[in-house]
């Protein structure tokens, strides 16, 4: 496929952008420069580059693959196009879980990631068995069942975040709203552990697509249906608490970047998985270009600028397909 | 070697009971068709055939194996099966659903190969498909998407094809030219086949044996003939109807009898 080597190129070109823009300009020769000489000149450029901007951008692509691709999963297994983690409230559940871990005083690895793991495992365990509990469901109540979720998991951030006095604890706009500026270069290890999460969900690229043909077909298309859809859901959730740890809930990326590429390259997930994480890389830089670049002073949290895209969106894919 | 063996099958959920007592034998090249009234376990004999279902009490065998010691993989090389209907939520082409059924023979990432897309050209050309091959399949006539389907699952290379109403929602000539295509590809292949229908008239036609079933049990089994008397069929029923030749192959024709008719 030539679109892999296109999408490659334009996430380099979006992350030397994410680099070079700011309130601090930059040209692309300087910015070659900083990057190039690490501990050469400390210039006030280099350390804006390397110490603020390439952790953001780092981040930004880390948090636009994973949830793009979680919702590319989601998609597939619950066979409904609205599926996606945020709105889901598997990353609801993932933020409630860090805060607790955060309260409680763990160590931000393994810790705080377990925590967070362990709330995105409770939400999506809730919304198996309200999907499971009747033999065909409708789907759109299961959608508004994550709403539900949601909502409440908001309201519980809210709640723990206002009575805990812990000076740990980061704004309430970073979770409900979503924020890429507190990462720091030191916590960069932590988003190695979401690659392999990558390369197990491409393996199973060929089942999700039997899946989508109803669970039945591909059991008798020779899928195990039960082992593909446990390994995904853990896989998957353990992605996205990992990116919600680091970044607060950032909403509607996995709906928008599937989407998107769905209405591109059809519904086979061995393009559409390789695909949702080279264009969701790509999709949160420049959404974190806008947030930074847009307001008159200071910035806005990224999710302002994903929800002002993909809320819309949602609600032009529900009524397309209520007609 | 019988590629269905059933023995003493029984199906229950909670207090109901589906299926009871059911004991089968299928031998190669049958084309066996169950018919029966709504509700006699039709469907969910067929799924414990294909092992999507599994019975309360009783075994399956496929080949003379346990249906348990194949992995579900090894069954879809046996077995194919045609639902009534597929989802279409997701807009995947004629030639990519084929292929689909080449997914167990395929490795776990594998793309398919040349070896692969000729299978599923040949299965199209089968059931006259070809023309189609880049449309989305939720833009075809129901007809056409069930002779997709039939396509997929002779991609699949199987030994038994299982077939739960894949005439139920089509017209006429449809209905003929998929049963005409069933017994084509079991000629030429000498595999299985075997379907459910609601259709007495073609089962009396094609059914070789028939199979009646009523309350979760088999009545009888036999050739259409033995099967479709006018007697067991009232009884089965619960209607009035009267059995006669067919003058074209002698099979038993069904004639249900309208009220107007009865003095």
């Amino acid at each position: 496929m030539i679109l892999m080597p296109v999408l490659g190129a334009v996430l380099i070109c979006v992350a030397f952008a994410g680099l070079a823009l700011g309130s601090a300009e930059a040209s692309l020769h300087t910015i070659f420069n900083a990057l190039w000489q690490r501990h050469g000149h400390d210039t006030m450029l280099h350390t804006i580059i390397w110490q603020i901007r390439l952790p953001r951008v780092v981040l930004a692509a880390a948090v636009g693959a994973s949830l793009s691709l979680g919702g590319l999963v989601f998609q597939a297994l619950l066979r409904n196009p609205l599926a996606e983690p945020y709105i889901l409230g598997v990353s609801g559940g993932s933020a409630i879980g860090a805060i607790l871990g955060i309260m409680a005083g763990l160590p931000s690895f393994p810790g705080i990631s377990l925590s967070a793991f362990g709330g995105s495992i409770i939400t999506l365990g809730l919304i198996m068995l309200m999907a499971g509990s009747r033999r065909e469901m409708s789907r759109d109540s299961m959608l508004l069942g994550g709403v539900m979720a949601n909502a409440f998991c908001g309201a519980v951030i809210m709640f723990l975040i206002s009575m805990t006095q812990s000076s740990q604890m980061h704004h309430i706009l970073f979770w409900l709203m979503g924020d890429l500026s507190m990462f720091q270069n030191r916590q960069l290890p932590i988003l190695l552990t979401i690659l392999p999460c990558f390369v197990v969900i491409f393996l199973f690229a060929r089942p999700m697509n039997l899946l989508l043909a109803g669970r039945e077909n591909a059991a008798a298309l020779g899928v195990q249906v039960k082992k593909v859809t446990i390994t995904l859901l853990i896989i998957t959730s353990f992605m996205v608490s990992t990116v919600v740890c680091q970044a607060g809930l950032v909403g509607f990326v996995g709906l928008v970047v599937p989407h998107i590429f769905r209405l591109i390259l059809g519904p086979d997930h061995r393009l559409l998985v390789p695909a949702s994480i080279l264009g969701g890389a790509s999709y949160l830089i420049v959404c974190d270009i806008l947030a930074r670049l847009l307001p008159s002073e200071g910035e806005m949290p990224v999710g302002i600028i994903t929800a002002l895209i993909g809320a819309p969106l949602f609600i032009i894919l529900l009524w397309r397909r209520r007609r | 070697m019988n590629p269905v063996a059933l023995r003493n099958i029984e199906l229950r959920y909670g207090d109901s009971t589906i299926l009871q007592d059911i004991s089968l034998t299928v031998s190669s090249g049958e084309l066996l068709i169950i018919i029966g009234p709504n509700g006699a376990g039709k469907t969910s004999l067929l799924k414990i055939i294909a092992g999507l279902l599994n019975p309360s009490t009783g075994t399956t065998e496929i080949f003379s194996h346990h249906i348990s010691s194949y992995s579900r993989r090894e069954l879809a090389k046996k077995i194919a099966v045609v639902p009534q209907e597929i989802p279409l939520d997701f807009p995947f082409t004629v030639l990519e659903t084929v292929l689909m059924g080449r997914a167990p023979h395929l490795g776990l990432l594998g793309f398919e190969q040349k070896h692969d897309n000729e299978k599923a050209w040949q299965a199209m050309e089968f059931t006259d498909v070809t023309h189609l091959a880049d449309r989305r399949l939720h833009h075809l006539s129901g007809g056409e998407r069930q002779r997709v389907i039939i396509a997929r699952a002779l991609c699949q290379d199987p030994e038994i094809i299982l077939l739960d109403e894949p005439t139920a929602a089509l017209d006429l000539a449809h209905q003929i030219h998929i049963m005409d295509l069933l017994e084509r590809f079991r000629s030429k292949r000498q595999s299985t086949i075997i379907m459910v229908s609601h259709d007495l008239n073609l089962a009396a036609m094609y059914g070789e044996p028939v199979v009646l079933m009523q309350d979760g049990r088999i009545v009888r089994h036999g050739p259409p003939e033995d099967v479709l008397t006018r007697d067991l069929l009232i009884k089965t029923y619960g209607c009035d109807l009267m059995v006669d030749r067919n003058p074209l192959l002698k099979t038993p024709r069904i004639l249900p009898v309208p009220e107007k008719c009865k003095q």
